[in-house]
């Protein structure tokens, strides 16, 4: 089973994305900022990150950058998750290295398109 | 709504688009037409049918196309686009070398993204089709999707249901939750009302037919109507497109299906050129167009 790692400080938010990727066959791991992800990935890299932008501690775009400059931190898909809806965004963040971006508020269906796209479904 | 009601909207339907109800989806003419009388101010379903049987024509109009629009999204099903990127166009490229020019038609284009994730699909293709004139055919039966869909302008709902991000940032334009595609893509598509009961000889012959997720609302008979009226409308090397759940096998043998490519009909050098008028609806009366 896949594994994806679930980043966000809205608890909601990490509720309902586990549950739509559960229904998707990962097991989700969760993390509430970007610090606590990173410890996560050096436990073990995941097979994707569901990443929010905004969070206190370490924010989705740094977490990017330290999870690329990890051994191996090129192979996890990163679909970023954020109300940050704006193209600058959007270009800084493919920039960075994400594979797909999801513009907040999202449903099962743009989840599963997105999963798709990275080819992870 | 009651059953004589009911069985006069199937009639009526299928007259007017083909559409082919059973007797058991009342449920789905109740909950797509009971919003539309209330937006006409109507007390229900009965005084909407009611108007159809006095021959009014904008309810008329109204009543087929809140039946048959069919929702739909950018690269839907992904596979014929790997196809159409990977197979169909390189193969076009070196069979059209000589005149430098392709016609592909997008049949029941809904709200367009068909049409324009072909259109991306071409210009992904680059240098390969510089110099080329490419026309993309987008036609529907629906008046309101095919101004919808000139417009090129999409929800952020709707833009993350099968757009690559990468294409998204490429092709469209922000305004706020609103994109927009950009005219130079726009451009590339013609969009027109087509019902596919009727003749379409008129929009000439086409390289690359996509009719997908349509024909599964027709029964076998029409089906196999339009069916041999595009294959007469496809180059002798062309390739029809059909949705993941449709096939011509038992409907037609006007097509075959493409060996590997699942959804990919090719001409059945088997069979021979049917006479026009051959294939007409014997005992479909078909309304005059809109």
């Amino acid at each position: 089973m896949r594994t994806c790692l679930v980043v966000d400080d809205s608890s909601v938010i990490r509720k309902v994305a586990r549950r739509i990727l559960e229904g998707l066959d990962f097991q989700i791991l969760e993390a509430e900022d970007g610090e606590k992800a990173l410890e996560a990935c050096k436990r073990g890299l995941p097979d994707a990150v569901l990443l929010d932008w905004n969070m206190p501690i370490m924010d989705g775009y740094e977490f990017l950058g330290h999870l690329r400059r990890m051994p191996g931190g090129d192979q996890p898909k990163v679909v970023f998750c954020t109300t940050e809806n704006d193209v600058a965004h959007i270009a800084r963040a493919l920039h960075a290295g994400a594979n797909e971006y999801i513009m907040k508020p999202f449903d099962k269906d743009i989840v599963t398109a997105k999963f798709q796209e990275v080819g992870l479904i | 709504m009651t059953p004589l009601d009911y069985e006069y909207l199937r009639k009526f339907l299928k007259e007017r688009s083909g559409l082919d109800l059973s007797a058991d989806k009342q449920y789905l003419v109740e909950s797509r037409l009971l919003p539309l009388a209330r937006k006409a101010g109507l007390g229900g379903i009965p005084d909407l049918v009611q108007k159809v049987r006095n021959g009014d024509g904008r309810v008329s109009t109204d009543v087929v196309e809140a039946m048959t629009t069919n929702e739909t999204f950018f690269y839907r099903d992904k596979v014929p686009f790997d196809h159409l990127r990977d197979t169909i166009l390189p193969a076009l490229i070196q069979a059209r070398a000589a005149r430098k020019s392709l016609r592909i038609w997008s049949a029941a284009s809904s709200t367009g993204q068909e049409p324009y994730s072909i259109a991306m699909c071409v210009k992904e293709m680059g240098a390969a089709l510089a110099g080329w004139r490419i026309e993309i055919v987008a036609t529907d039966l629906s008046q309101e999707v095919l101004e919808k869909s000139r417009a090129g302008i999409y929800s952020q709902f709707e833009v993350q249901r099968g757009l690559p991000i990468q294409m998204l940032v490429k092709y469209f334009t922000q305004s706020g939750d609103i994109w927009q595609l950009n005219s130079d893509v726009r451009s590339m598509v013609q969009f027109r009302q087509l019902n596919l009961l009727q003749d379409f000889s008129h929009l000439g012959t086409f390289d690359v037919i996509f009719c997908r997720n349509v024909l599964i609302y027709f029964d076998q008979d029409t089906k196999a109507v339009i069916f041999d009226r595009m294959a007469r409308c496809l180059e002798a090397d062309g390739t029809l497109l059909l949705g993941a759940a449709e096939s011509v096998v038992g409907v037609t043998d006007a097509f075959r299906p493409c060996p590997d490519r699942r959804g990919l009909y090719q001409i059945n050098p088997a069979r021979g050129a049917q006479p026009f008028g051959a294939t007409m609806f014997p005992g479909l009366k078909v309304a005059a167009a809109r």
